[in-house]
């Protein structure tokens, strides 16, 4: 189908305001009378709290209210807390937030409280804490996630003793499954590659602290936050809150980041509200880069070992993967499952079995972080198919080409099925994008010191899911309101998609107007945008929509013109007779006449099948035009998965172990192109993030339990002249058939695919050594490359 | 209970000659502190560690500013902002290792704030003292980075005494290389010092890396003539390629007739809580022709001595290189 508005560039509407600066975020606003807050944190990594003693802050001037675990709604741990309760268990764990005229009197009086704490052993290292007598992370246990109850494992010491210091010691599993005759897979396997490996943990640094700012008005709560969310955000940030959510006003227009660390919302951001409610005054809660470290999410780490059995052929006959994660005080992330999947899922094999159990630490609470499991897993497994295609002597293209998931791919322990897949067409065209067979031959060239790398990643997350409702209305001036509660991530796949409305009713772009970033404009509930969701689900979302709006259009031409609603067509913005074009309504007429129908066509009566939220929404704009409002119903089965390839050549200086990447290129399976330019970025964003996991850090003494990568500089982010100045990038463009517009999303797949190109790279420009390591830093080339053991064992985490 | 990321007051005096700043310090005494572009001072008075009651913020005296020949050689302001030192042409046309060296500090906006002063009189960037731990360098009692579990992949490998911090700075191990001269300003007189003066280890005192006395502010740098337009070469290996400390870096400054080394000044920053100067290396290199061989002598030489700590080992080879590659490539 011809379009007029999808798979064309455009420039998003709030891009001028992020520019210039005009952009207002949850910091930026002001009311009469607000005070500033602050919060307190715990210095030590794991303490029970026996007493705090405000009695000096309270009576210091400016000094207007503190707010502790006492004020605040409890959920059962080891839930992420707003507050700690009776125990902390990290360097940075928000213990309570003091109110004042300023931040600086609020600091004065954080340092005049006395907190009596009974310290605690504290670990950070999942393998110490399995270990026999090992700490634990939390007083009621060491292992929990979503799924796995809070308990206490303890492997046994021959566990251990078995492994050595270099190899993965393997007890208990928390969770385990597996599918095909694993052994069997091995017995008949040409090569097999088995690696112990570690995955660094590494912190979001969104640019945008996770500020709240709150005030009450009318029983309601105001809230200004930084969320990635809107819509889908609401029943949990009003949950922290302990309000229902009719009673929140969420405003949150733009978002200085996120990453997955702000879909539903975040604990913090009821503090300022809770606050406000206690002292009855505005409060703004600005987080600083320190506090936002410890509040702002990192990604978990993983300590693991895989075995992989392949055939002659290339082909992947069995999997055993083990992968214990670091998962910080919380139960907060499910990384390990997703990464269980992603080795069915990217690789295909015959049979596979995997083994977890995800182990409290006493560091920064983990949670989703672009790609979060499928993405470390993709970092250091793509180098592995290097490795077994070097034994197998056949090429690095076809060895993943042979085990790529195509349309009759399948998923998980239950081998589910997959909407579409094009990953081989995504190997192929990025290998005529790279050159891939005259670039091959650089690989490990030399030229003075330097030696090439050629790299190839490859990432998978899904991207797509379904059920949400859209909603829009044409107002008596004939515009059409797309009004969207996806969020505000920096994607503009708000807008990408508000397109699909505006195409399929052959509005003219100047003539759609967006309705987003407060709960006030009427906003539906729709799909968190999170997991690559948002271009396909919000895609299928406006179809339904504009399908309602369609039908109601010629609904109302036919009462107006006479004839039958399927005798009418749409025209340009208006609504015209198949054969008899001198019967017409234009949009505006058509929404002067829905106001005055009323019922269904000005929004005074919805369909039973809608969200709550998308009801009270409706309700709000009720009777100011042609409303539709219809939920995603349309079927899907399967698992849609977004794909992507990345390649790199790198230069490694062989004296100073640092490397340069002189090309990177990736292409994505992402089906339609909704907007091309919006496309380019994610990838080139997601590539450079991928670079990123091989450069960030994430840093604990093990003794003393304190950080030491906070913020932007001892956090190692890839600056501007580490990266590459242009990401090449493509697209298959091969429609998804279980989506209207054929989109699927690729947010997150092109990080994984950038990151493991560049561990791949590296890995060719050292004759084919693997770390097994993410980071992989300069002083562990240079330690490689000058024939020194690693500084760290191949198990310890958090050293660098 | 502690809290960061909040700097809290101090008394402000922006002094408009060095006199005045001066007098301000003997008043205050132990009570100032300097400050020249505020990198440094800033990140210690957020955190909430360094708590001054005045800070004299030296920036606005015009006498410590700009680049100047002398008779001498070049004498240059303490308060010129690396950026400055950067683009000067006399600094590129005769000191280029300078200009070389601190155009690799920290990233293009500190280097257009940040002064050749403040650079070379940096504070150690150790984590656990920077994290206001009651270490050694703090005035306390102990090391958190030499343990057996200490995190120390940036620490010494040289001459460390209870601490193991090392000289952060990119501008220093140059001005070792050129010879430079401090000028020491007080209200009871001026001294000029050495490198070997002006910097100083944890044996000489442990809480300072330079020898500048609290009453003292350090107003210019003079390069002699001697190191002018010599042969040069200057490297920092650093994670990242901008905003980072260097891992390692190595300046060199040699005297070549003929292909043969006459003389030559060479450091490393990074390793020792000094620049450390590698006079083994540069009586090594007197006389020897330039080429493959003595470079590689010249590398494995830098290193005699070094005692590394369990995440830095890795210094010994990337010295070792870098060394290798200062005499191998440097030039005029």
């Amino acid at each position: 189908m011809a379009y007029n508005l999808i798979g064309k560039d455009f420039t998003p509407m709030d891009v001028e305001a992020k520019v210039t600066g005009r952009a207002k975020y949850a910091e930026d606003f002001r009311a009469d009378n607000m005070v500033f807050c602050k919060t307190l944190t715990s210095p030590i990594p794991h303490a029970k709290i026996k007493s705090i003693d405000t009695s000096e802050a309270v009576k210091m001037p400016g000094v207007i209210g503190i707010l502790t675990a006492d004020d605040v709604p409890q959920f059962p741990p080891p839930a992420l807390p707003i507050l700690a309760k009776d125990e902390v268990y990290y360097v940075g764990d928000p213990i309570l937030a003091v109110a004042a005229d300023n931040e600086e009197t609020a600091a004065n009086a954080i340092e005049a409280i006395k907190i009596d704490f009974e310290q605690l052993p504290h670990v950070v290292d999942p393998l110490e804490s399995l270990f026999p007598g090992g700490p634990n992370a939390r007083t009621a246990g060491n292992v929990a996630a979503g799924q796995i109850k809070l308990q206490t494992v303890k492997w046994e010491a021959a566990d251990f003793a078995s492994a050595g210091d270099s190899k993965m010691p393997m007890g208990r599993a928390a969770e385990e499954w597996s599918y095909g005759d694993v052994d069997a897979g091995f017995k008949n396997a040409k090569v097999t590659v088995e690696e112990t490996f570690v995955t660094g943990t590494y912190s979001h640094n969104c640019m945008e602290t996770r500020t709240a700012f709150a005030y009450w008005q009318g029983g309601k709560c105001f809230l200004h936050g930084s969320n990635q969310s809107h819509t889908a955000a609401i029943a949990n940030i009003s949950r922290y809150i302990g309000i229902p959510p009719e009673n929140l006003v969420l405003i949150a227009e733009y978002c200085g980041g996120g990453f997955g660390s702000k879909i539903p919302g975040y604990p913090n951001m009821a503090i300022a509200a809770l606050m406000s409610k206690k002292i009855n005054r505005p409060v703004m809660h600005r987080i600083s880069r320190t506090d936002e470290y410890g509040i702002g999410a990192a990604r978990p780490g993983f300590q693991g070992y895989i075995k992989m059995g392949f055939a002659a052929s290339g082909k992947l006959l069995a999997a055993d993967m083990y992968l214990v994660q670091e998962s910080g005080p919380h139960a907060t992330a499910g990384d390990f499952r997703a990464a269980g999947n992603a080795l069915t899922m990217m690789y295909q094999p015959e049979a596979c079995k995997f083994r977890s159990v995800p182990v409290l630490t006493n560091t920064v609470p983990v949670g989703a972080h672009r790609g979060p499991g499928e993405n470390q897993f993709a970092a250091l497994v793509e180098p592995m198919f290097d490795k077994a295609a070097r034994q197998l002597n056949i090429d690095r293209i076809a060895i993943r080409r042979i085990n790529a998931p195509d349309n009759n791919g399948k998923i998980g322990k239950e081998r589910g099925p997959l909407t579409s897949a094009f990953q081989k067409e995504a190997l192929d065209k990025a290998a005529l994008m790279f050159k891939w067979s005259d670039r091959k031959k650089l690989s490990g060239q030399k030229s003075g010191t330097k030696v090439t790398g050629i790299g190839i990643g490859q990432g998978y997350h899904s991207a797509g899911t379904n059920g949400f409702d859209g909603l829009l209305r044409i107002t008596s001036d004939g515009k059409l309101h797309v009004h969207t509660g996806v969020g505000n991530l920096g994607t503009y796949s708000h807008s990408a998609t508000a397109r699909v409305a505006a195409d399929l009713l052959n509005v003219d772009w100047d003539n759609a107007i967006i309705e987003r970033g407060d709960t006030r404009k009427g906003l539906p509930f729709n799909s968190p945008q999170a997991g690559s969701l948002t271009a396909s689900t919000q895609s299928r979302t406006m179809y339904a929509a504009a399908m309602d709006m369609k039908a109601k259009l010629t609904d109302i031409a036919a009462q107006m013109k006479g004839g039958k609603a399927e005798e009418y067509e749409l025209g340009k913005e208006k609504v015209v007779h198949k054969s008899d074009a001198s019967k017409s309504v234009t949009y505006a007429e058509a929404a002067k006449k829905a106001i005055e129908l009323g019922g269904k066509y000005s929004g005074k009566e919805t369909s039973d099948d809608l969200n709550p939220i998308t009801k009270a929404s409706v309700a709000m704009i009720a009777g100011s035009g042609l409303i539709a409002a219809a939920k995603d119903n349309a079927p899907r089965v399967g698992v849609t998965p977004g794909l992507s390839v990345s390649m790199a050549e790198i230069e490694l200086d062989t004296e100073t172990g640092k490397f340069e990447i002189k090309d990177m290129i990736c292409v994505a399976d992402c089906g339609t192109v909704l907007h091309p330019l919006g496309l380019g970025h994610q990838i080139s964003g997601g590539n450079v993030m991928g670079i990123g996991m091989v450069m960030e850090r994430h840093i604990y003494d093990p003794k003393l339990g304190i950080p030491a990568s906070v913020g932007f500089h001892q956090g190692k982010l890839p600056t501007y002249l580490d990266v590459p100045v242009e990401v090449g990038w493509g697209a298959v463009e091969k429609p998804d058939p279980q989506n209207p517009i054929g989109v699927k999303g690729v947010g997150e797949p092109v990080l994984g695919s950038g990151a493991s190109a560049i561990t791949s790279a590296i890995a060719d420009a050292l004759g084919g050594h693997l770390f097994n390591r993410t980071p992989v830093t300069p002083d562990m080339i240079i330690n490689h490359l000058a024939g020194r053991p690693p500084a760290h064992k191949p198990l310890q985490v958090n050293t660098v | 209970m502690i809290v960061k990321d909040m700097m809290p007051q101090f008394d402000l005096f922006q002094p408009a000659t060095l006199k005045d700043a001066l007098g301000l310090l003997d008043s205050y005494g132990k009570d100032a502190w300097k400050m020249a572009g505020g990198y440094d001072s800033l990140v210690w008075f957020k955190e909430r560690i360094k708590r001054p009651k005045a800070v004299v913020d030296l920036s606005g005296i015009p006498e410590m500013h700009g680049i100047k020949e002398t008779p001498d050689g070049v004498e240059i302001g303490a308060l010129t902002s690396l950026t400055e030192v950067e683009r000067n042409p006399i600094i590129k046309a005769k000191y280029r290792l300078l200009s070389d060296a601190v155009a690799k500090v920290a990233s293009p906006q500190i280097r257009n704030a940040g002064t050749i002063g403040g650079n070379a009189s940096q504070d150690a960037r150790c984590l656990y003292y920077r994290y206001g731990l009651p270490c050694y360098r703090a005035g306390g009692n102990t090391c958190f980075a030499d343990t057996p579990e200490g995190i120390n992949r940036e620490h010494a490998l040289f001459e460390s005494d209870r601490c193991v911090a090392v000289s952060p700075s990119d501008g220093a191990p140059a001005l070792v290389a050129l010879d430079a001269k401090f000028v020491l300003q007080s209200s009871g007189g001026q001294r000029v010092i050495g490198t070997d003066e002006f910097f100083i280890g944890p044996k000489v005192d442990i809480t300072h890396l330079t020898s500048t006395k609290p009453e003292e502010i350090l107003t210019a740098i003079r390069l002699p003539k001697t190191w002018a337009n010599a042969n040069f070469y200057f490297e920092k290996v650093a994670d990242r390629n901008t905003w980072d400390f260097p891992l390692v870096n190595v300046a060199a400054a040699m005297r070549v007739q003929n292909g043969v080394v006459q003389d030559s000044r060479i450091a490393c920053g990074g390793v020792s809580a000094v620049p450390r100067r590698l006079t083994q290396v540069e009586q090594i290199l007197k006389g020897q022709p330039v080429n493959e061989q003595t470079a590689k002598i010249a590398g494995q030489s830098a290193s005699r001595g070094a005692r590394p700590l369990n995440y830095n080992g890795f210094k010994i080879p990337l010295m070792e290189n870098l060394v290798m590659r200062a005499v191998r490539d440097a030039k005029a």
